[in-house]
């Protein structure tokens, strides 16, 4: 994925509304009028929304009717996120692995032990 | 020991990670800047890595790789500046799937009389940086709407069948 197209999925989903309006088009396909009505905000301000997550590469849209459909793009979704949505994963497990290098690392058992 | 505990206060470019451990402070300084040491904890098991530099010293590089078995790899770089001590391991911190957005890693070892308390206090450029780097607030806990995602990710780091 280039650079320029990971910097806008971040800046995409840096937005509390885009991640909402993308956890709601996890479930099904939706079209601007359904995507505003959950939201406090005007259906201009969705639609530009929708834009921003369109030129990511985060969503496609069609035109059913009269009606404009957004639909998930999973894929960019997954290879941007790929690594980074494990940051706390990482971290916890990182640290249950040096508990135990630091226990296997200290021969001398302590006699004294805190409660914790 | 005590979970991992992980902050990212609204409205600043910081991540504030604290853990507990049961060794002294001198022990756990070791096992972050010895190289031979570093290769055995950090990442998730998931992951091979490599150490390509660890040059824990004013101006020193370092660089590792974390890879899986399905042929990804994830390359991170960066800097140590000043003397590195337990009470000062400064560091830059790059991936390198992400060039540019760089932060100041600072980590310290608090003595807690037998066990060691890490403080991993890190700088990004800007809100928009952090966010990126954590997922957007995850931390925060904040709206249903990234829960949702949340787990829709989730379902998305699956393999597909």
């Amino acid at each position: 994925m280039p650079d320029n197209q990971l910097d806008a999925v971040f800046g995409a989903l840096a937005d509390p509304t885009r991640r909402a309006i993308l956890a709601r088009l996890a479930e099904g396909d939706a079209s601007v009028l359904e995507l505003t009505a959950p939201f406090n905000v005007s259906q201009p301000a969705i639609s530009k929304h929708l834009r921003v997550l369109e030129s990511a590469g985060l969503i496609s849209r069609s035109r059913k009717a009269t009606t404009r459909l957004s639909h998930l793009e999973a894929d960019p979704l997954r290879k941007a996120t790929e690594w980074l949505v494990s940051y706390r994963e990482y971290w916890e497990e990182s640290h249950e692995r040096l508990d135990a290098l630091l226990a296997a690392l200290q021969v001398q058992p302590k006699a004294e032990r805190k409660p914790r | 020991m005590t979970k991992t505990q992980i902050d990212a206060p609204a409205g600043v470019p910081f991540i504030d990670i604290t853990r507990e451990f049961d060794a002294p402070r001198d022990l756990v300084f070791k096992a972050y800047s010895d190289p031979e040491l570093i290769v055995q904890w950090l990442g998730p098991r998931k992951y091979k890595m490599t150490l390509d530099a660890w040059d824990v010293r004013d101006g020193g590089t370092w660089r590792y790789t974390h890879s899986d078995d399905e042929g990804h790899a994830f390359g991170f770089h960066g800097v140590f500046h000043g003397d590195q001590t337990p009470d000062h391991m400064v560091q830059t911190f790059e991936f390198e799937g992400w060039p540019g957005h760089v932060s100041l890693e600072s980590i310290t070892f608090e003595d807690r009389g037998g066990t060691t308390v890490i403080h991993n206090h890190s700088t990004y450029q800007s809100v928009a940086d952090r966010d990126g780097m954590i997922e957007s607030g995850m931390e925060e806990g904040m709206n249903d709407g990234f829960d949702r995602l949340d787990e829709l990710l989730a379902t998305l780091r699956q393999p597909v069948a």
